[in-house]
Order: C-alpha cells, then structure tokens, then sequence
C-alpha cells in the first residue's frame, strides 16, 4: 500500500500525456446530455475508423459536458500549440468525415465547426457569446478532461489540495478559510458552509459523516449531475477536506437513481483514488483516513432534505423530523453529519488551493463566487452557465441564453424549483444573489432556471408544481399531505372551467397556512408557485375562471381544435397527428375525430393555410 | 416468475450486503432489479431472514416511487414530465404514447406485457427537453409522433422476432 502520494511527479507525467508533441487529442461528450444526443454513435464510430486508419498519433477520450446541450453531440480535437477545433450536433457521417479530412489529413472540416470569424479564422465553443459571460470554477473541469481517468484530474491539480490541507493545514485552519470565503450553500438554503462545518467539528463522537446531497430533485435542475459526470473527483477531494476539516472518517453520497451514469463514474473515481491511497488509510503518509460509499436514491423528492436523507441512509423511509437537534450534532445514526451539495463541494478544493481573496473576487459581498444554472425551457440555449453572482437575469437569459426561440414573447423565468416562484420582466435586471432572489419572490433553489413563453399557461405551472408537491409531500404532517391536496383540487377546477372567485380566494387563505404551518421546507415552500403566479398573471387565473378561457392555449378542457372552410386538403396535418385523429382526402376538406384528438396542437401549428382553428 | 420460490439469488444478494437491515434500501433494490418487481414473497422472505417485521419491510417499498409491487412489461418507457419537458409539452407526447399502446393512467402495463408507461421528474437531460428514456436509453428533443415512431419500431422488432 502507497501511503505518501507523489502527486507532483504524477502531475507532470498526466500533463505529459494529454499534451506531448504531435498528439491530436479527440474528445466526445459523453455525459447523459451528449448520450441522449446520440454522443455513443459518434463515439463508435470514431474508435473504429481511427483504427482502421491506423491513426497511432490520436488519443480518444471520454468526457463530460460543456453545457451547451443545443449542440450536443460535441466532438473537439485538441492539438498542441494550436487552437481548439469544436465540432457540433456530430453523427457518423460527420464523424467519419473529421476522421478522414481533420484527424488523417491534417485539415478541418469547416462545415460542422461554430463557425469563423471575418478573418476566417476557425471559431470555438469558448468564443461563443454563450460563453463571455460565464467564469468556470465549479465546471472548470467538465468537458475538458476524462472523468474516468483520475491521472487527467490530478494533471489540473486534482488532489493538491487535500494534500494541501493535510500536509500544511489544521482543521482549524481549513475551516478559517472555508468561512473567510463566504461560501453559501448551493443546495438551495445558502447556508455558509465554513460556518456549517465549524458546527460539527468541536463535537465529541466515536465516528462523525459528512454526506453529499447529490439527490438534485428539482425537476428541471441537472448541475450536480453534469458535475459528477464530468469531474467526480472534484467531490471526492471535497468531501476528503471537509472529513478532515470536521473529523469524519466516512463519506456518504447520496445519489438519484435517476443518474445511472454519474453513479458509475462515482464508482469509477472511488475506485481509482483508493487504489492510488488518495482515500483510504493514512492519506498522503498523515493520519488521516477517510473512505466514501455510494447510497442511491429511490424516487423520494423530499429525501433531499438533510433529515429525510439521513432516514433514508439508515434504510428507513425517508420522513423529515422537527430540527434542532441539528446534524451537526446529532445526524447519521446519532453522530454528528455534515451535509452539502454537490456544487458547494465542488468549490472547495479551489478555495483550498487559490485561498479565500482569489474566492472572494467573484460575485457580491454576501454571495461571493459563482452559480451554475440550468437554463431550460423556451430559450434558445439551453445548457449549464455558471457565472459570477450579481449578474442580472436579463444577461442570462439574453445575453447568454439568447432568449425564446422562433419569435415569441418572454413570459416569465422560474426558480427554485417547486418551492421557488416566477419572475416577470418587470425584475430582469435584478442582480442574482440568494437575497435579492427572495426579495423579488422567489429563491435561487439549487438553479433551475426555466424560461417561459406567451404559449405558457401560468395556471398550469402552478397546477404542474402543486401535483409534483402532493405526489412528494412524505405525510408526516397534515397541512402538507392534505392542504395540499385541497389546492391541487382547487386548481384542477380552475383549469377545468369550473372554478369561482370563491376558489381563488381559498387558495389564498390555504396557501398562508401551508406556509405556516407545516413541518418542514418542503410543505412551508410549496404553495409558493401558486402565490407567485396569482400575484404576477392574476388577468390569467381570472381568463380561466370568469370567462372559461385558457389564453395560452394550454388548459385541454378549454380548448378544442376543428378544420374551417379554409382546408385545401394538403393532408400534412393528417400525417402530423400522433393519434390519426384526422381523416381526408388529398384536396378534400378534413376533419378531426373529437373522440380521439388529444388536443396536442400539432396540425394546428403545421397547418400552412390558417385552416384549423383553435377555441 | 417461475423461480419465485427460488430465493437463491436473493440469497446471495441479501449476503452481499451483510444481512444489514440498515442497508434495507439497497437490499430492495437489487432483488428489484432481478425480479424487475418486488414480489410480495420475496419481501417476506427478506424480512425474515433481516430478523425485522415484514411491516417494515413493505412500508419502505411502499414509500419510495422506484418500488413497484407489480410486474412490469420488458419495455420501460419514462416520459419525463419535469417542469422543462412540462413547459415544452410532455403530457402530449405521454398521452399520444398512452392511446397508441391502448393504456390509461390506471394501467400503464400492457396485456402482453412487452410495455409499461410511466412518467418521471426530470432525468437531467433539460436542455435536449422533451426527453423520454426507454429501459436505460435516453432519447432527447422527443415529439408525440418521434415517441410513437420510437415505439412502433420495438413492436416491429419484437414482432418479427417471434413471427
Ligand atoms: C424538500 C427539500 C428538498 C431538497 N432537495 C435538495 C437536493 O435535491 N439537493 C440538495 O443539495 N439540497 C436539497 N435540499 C436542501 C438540503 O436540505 C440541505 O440544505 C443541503 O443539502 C445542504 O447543503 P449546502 O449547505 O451545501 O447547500 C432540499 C431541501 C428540502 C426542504
Ligand atoms: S411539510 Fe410535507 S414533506 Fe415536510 S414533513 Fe410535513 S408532510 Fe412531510
Ligand atoms: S390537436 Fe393533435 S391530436 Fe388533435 S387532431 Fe391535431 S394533431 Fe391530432
Ligand atoms: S450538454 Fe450537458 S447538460 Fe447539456
Ligand atoms: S425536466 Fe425533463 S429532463 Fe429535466
């Protein structure tokens, strides 16, 4: 067994290896995104013509996500002393031509890169207006090395840190740091994380954990997956630190099961670093030990709540209890437990490394550093941005994202999630920290950040987020399993056409006591979606209930699509429809089948002469 | 089915994890993954042989979503209906699959068992939403007509196979 690591040499024999003289270093994106995408058959087919064609100077690699998933699949060829060439939205055919014209014959194929600029000069994914704006601290790995190699992660000083903390540093003073930092918590309360650990660390036990919340339950957020997929390392090194910093010897993580690729990784990591002594015994020749084990989740939302996770652990159902006591002092099977997110762990190792000052130098006086958002919904580029707090929402969602696609009117953006609200253009140019967030009526959460058009229907939000919570809420308490249920059925009214003004006015009353009432965050923060859209698009929840219409053309019991007069039988949206609910012939008037049409709008949008329409 | 009462596998993975009740959760999911359901015999027998009440034993299956207690078909289809895919229209492309395999929220596994729908909340793929994913496939940038096309082709498959 290697107790003392020599992560220098290693270092530059892994710096050797990705960029030594005369290699082309051909990476593909393989995290979920990218293999949803199609990433695997481009990865195939990369593999097999490379050997073929005997290409000995070509290193494939395996790597995470960039973030910009519009273009996914992403193959980059990198190349000593020359600039970075990105291709986009690759298949086969067109990686079997880079194959053949970039990587055999030394020239790029112009046609499937992001362009170039009036020079001609090639462009590159970081030279993208995507891009200007974000600063890459938490993702500064993912996308650039092999997730599977630890070798590529010590080559951008993985585990200097941790050897750093052990070797140099006191828990004591770990902690300093960590609070000099200012490091809010990411997993959605911004909870600083100095502070946190400095709870736990004067506590006297046999044992102490610390666990990472990698449960990521906000359906919409996918920041701690694409940071496990890309560079698990990064947490392990966390977690490695805070152990030391707080005295745990063991580390939980605690995944979704939803994440199956990021789980292997994981698996792949723990592997790599124990067999190198970088977990494990005596790590780094200190005293210091400190091993990880993998918990999956099992389709629970409320588990990522830290009491309802450490039930979770221990094999029980995961129910959150009253706090204090506090984890910090009685968690984990009664030990005191640290728990953090993912994308607070994945700061660590930098603040480590670079100290607290360099930290500090992002984002704002209370929020310092930066925030990966997960930009999705009606928005052109939709992907992963991390960029520095105090940034206002209009440079994300404009500047970066680029706003809604094919025309149509922003509506309002989500955060938080289903304990978060809606924001309206009114505060666009608000900047984002966690309290200015809340100021405004709803909460960073852990990034989500859903865009919404004219096409979308605010009640239906409210609905959509209130039927996720009554299908999470674990029962323990009564104003989250029931009132709950009771606004779920107002609104499903609502949307039927069937709600009155006495309706919207229980929702209220039930909402402030949800609120107060409940046990925990999950139930105090549910009703949210809906205060936040009665209060921004009320003219919406009055549409629904007054004059029996849905505007956004959403609500199926309020709408209904038929073919007029205009029809000239060009049959397209006899092929468009999903259930063939419409019959005709060729330069015949067609006609929908009421029965079996399910109102999804297809015809309707595909229609050339204006022909069907909608009620 | 047919070796239901052959414990043997989950034998093997009750020792796997040390008869650890406290590992429970993990217990459960891998007999779920042999089984591809949590038969009710099987989670008596893993009671018994944690020395813990089989109360205990269905309460945690019943509790989390990932448990089913009833077979499902070879095929799993997951719409996810996560707040991207929800602004971008999933419930069509679950109800076009839903009426094209003759199912309702009710009964989600067809007779012949070759398909169960279901909806989940968000798989994380959010930028390429709507996304579905088909047994561990994922399939991004989906409509109701590419997920009835991505369908067809399984029970086209699966037909000639067995014609
Ligand atoms: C209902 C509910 C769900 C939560 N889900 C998550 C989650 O998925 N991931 C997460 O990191 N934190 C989640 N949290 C917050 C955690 O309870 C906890 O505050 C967090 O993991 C602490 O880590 P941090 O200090 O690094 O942010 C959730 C909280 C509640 C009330
Ligand atoms: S508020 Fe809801 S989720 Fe939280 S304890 Fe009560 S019932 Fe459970
Ligand atoms: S709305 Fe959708 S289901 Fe109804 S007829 Fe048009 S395409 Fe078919
Ligand atoms: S490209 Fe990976 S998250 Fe979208
Ligand atoms: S909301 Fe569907 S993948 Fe995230």
């Amino acid at each position: 067994m290697m107790t003392m690591v020599d992560l220098k040499g290693l270092k530059a024999k892994a710096v050797e290896a990705m960029e030594s003289e005369g290699t082309l270093r051909v990476v593909v994106g393989m995290a979920t995104c990218g293999q949803s995408a199609g990433a695997r058959r481009v990865m195939d087919t990369l593999k097999k013509d490379v050997a073929e064609l005997g290409l000995d100077n070509v290193k494939v690699a395996v790597t995470g996500c960039v973030g910009m998933c519009t273009y996914e699949p992403i193959l980059e060829v990198l190349e000593p002393g020359k600039k970075k060439v990105t291709y986009i939205r690759m298949d086969p055919e067109k990686t079997a031509r880079v194959v053949k014209e970039h990587l055999q014959g030394g020239k790029p194929v112009l046609d499937y890169t992001v362009g170039h600029d009036h020079a001609g000069n090639l462009k590159n994914l970081e030279d993208l207006q995507f891009y200007a704006k974000q600063e890459r601290i938490v993702l500064r790995n993912c996308g650039a090395i092999d997730p599977e190699n630890i070798h590529e992660y010590i080559a951008r000083d993985g585990y200097a840190a941790l050897r750093k903390s052990l070797l140099e540093m006191t828990p004591q003073t770990v902690i300093e740091e960590m609070k000099k930092s200012g490091l809010r918590g990411r997993g959605g309360a911004g909870f600083p994380t100095g502070l946190k650990w400095s709870f736990a660390a004067p506590n006297k036990a046999d044992q102490k954990y610390i666990i990472c919340n990698a449960d990521e339950g906000d359906p919409g957020a996918f920041m701690d997956r694409s940071v496990l997929e890309g560079d698990p390392h990064a947490v392990l090194e966390a977690m490695a630190i805070g152990g030391y910093a707080i005295g745990a010897s063991k580390g939980y993580i605690y995944v979704r099961a939803e994440y199956p690729v990021a789980v292997e990784r994981l698996k792949i990591a723990i592997g790599q670093a124990q067999e190198m002594g970088l977990l494990g015994r005596n790590i780094f020749g200190s005293d210091f030990s400190f091993d990880v084990e993998i918990r999956l989740g099992a389709g629970a939302f409320v588990c990522g709540e830290e009491t309802a996770l450490i039930a979770s652990i221990e094999g029980k159902r995961g129910m959150s209890r009253n706090k204090p006591p506090f984890p910090a002092n009685k968690g984990l099977w009664g030990k005191p437990t640290i728990i953090n997110n993912v994308e607070t762990l994945a700061n660590v190792a930098q603040i480590i490394l670079k100290g607290a000052d360099w930290f500090r130098s992002f984002g704002t006086e209370k929020s310092p550093g930066t925030k990966v958002f997960a930009l999705g919904g009606k928005i052109n580029n939709t992907g992963l941005v991390e960029v520095p707090m105090g940034i206002t929402l209009r440079e994300v969602i404009y500047d970066i994202g680029s706003g809604c696609p094919h025309g149509k009117a922003f509506k309002a953006v989500q955060t938080g999630g289903p304990s978060g609200g809606c924001i309206t253009s009114a505060d666009l140019d608000t900047p984002i920290d966690f309290d200015n967030l809340v100021a405004i009526g709803s909460m960073m959460g852990s990034g989500g950040m859903i865009v919404m058009d004219e096409d979308n229907c605010m009640v239906d939000i409210a609905r959509f987020f209130l039927d996720f919570t009554v299908d999470e809420s674990c029962g323990k308490c009564t104003p989250c399993r029931e009132g709950t249920k009771r606004m779920l059925e107002i609104l499903d009214r609502i949307v039927a056409g069937e709600g009155t003004m006495q309706d919207l006015e229980n929702l209220e009353d039930l909402a402030e006591n949800i609120r107060l009432t409940s046990l925990c965050a999950l139930g105090q923060t549910a009703p949210n979606p809906v205060m936040s859209t009665m209060k921004h698009f009320r003219d919406e929840y009055l549409a629904h209930v007054q004059d029996k219409k849905c505007p956004a053309g959403v609500c199926k019991a309020l709408l209904g699509y038929v073919i007029t007069a205009d029809c000239k039988g060009c049959t397209k949206c006899k092929r468009v429809c999903p259930v063939e609910a419409i019959t005709g012939e060729v330069k015949q008037m067609h006609v929908i089948d009421q029965a079996l049409c399910i109102r999804c709008g297809a015809c309707f949008n595909v229609c050339s002469f204006n022909a069907i329409a909608r009620n | 089915m047919e070796n239901l009462r052959n414990f043997e596998q989950v034998c093997a993975i009750l020792k796997e994890h040390d008869h650890n009740p406290n590992r429970l959760i993990a217990i459960l999911q891998a007999v779920q993954d042999v089984y591809r359901y949590l038969p009710e015999e099987a989670m008596t027998f893993i009671a018994t042989s944690l020395g813990i009440p089989p109360a205990k034993v269905f309460g945690v299956a019943s509790f989390y979503a990932h448990f089913t207690l009833e077979p499902k078909g070879r095929y799993v289809v997951k719409v996810c209906d996560g707040t991207a895919c929800h602004v971008k229209k999933s419930n069509d492309i679950a109800e076009a699959l839903r009426k094209h395999l003759g199912l309702n929220p009710q009964s989600q596994t067809t007779p012949d068992m070759l398909f169960t729908l279901e909806t989940v909340s968000c798989l994380g793929t959010c930028g390429l939403a709507p996304a579905l994913v088909i047994n561990n496939e994922v399939h991004g940038l989906q409509t109701p007509q590419s997920a009835v096309e991505l369908v067809s082709e399984i029970q086209a498959r699966e037909t000639a196979v067995h014609a």
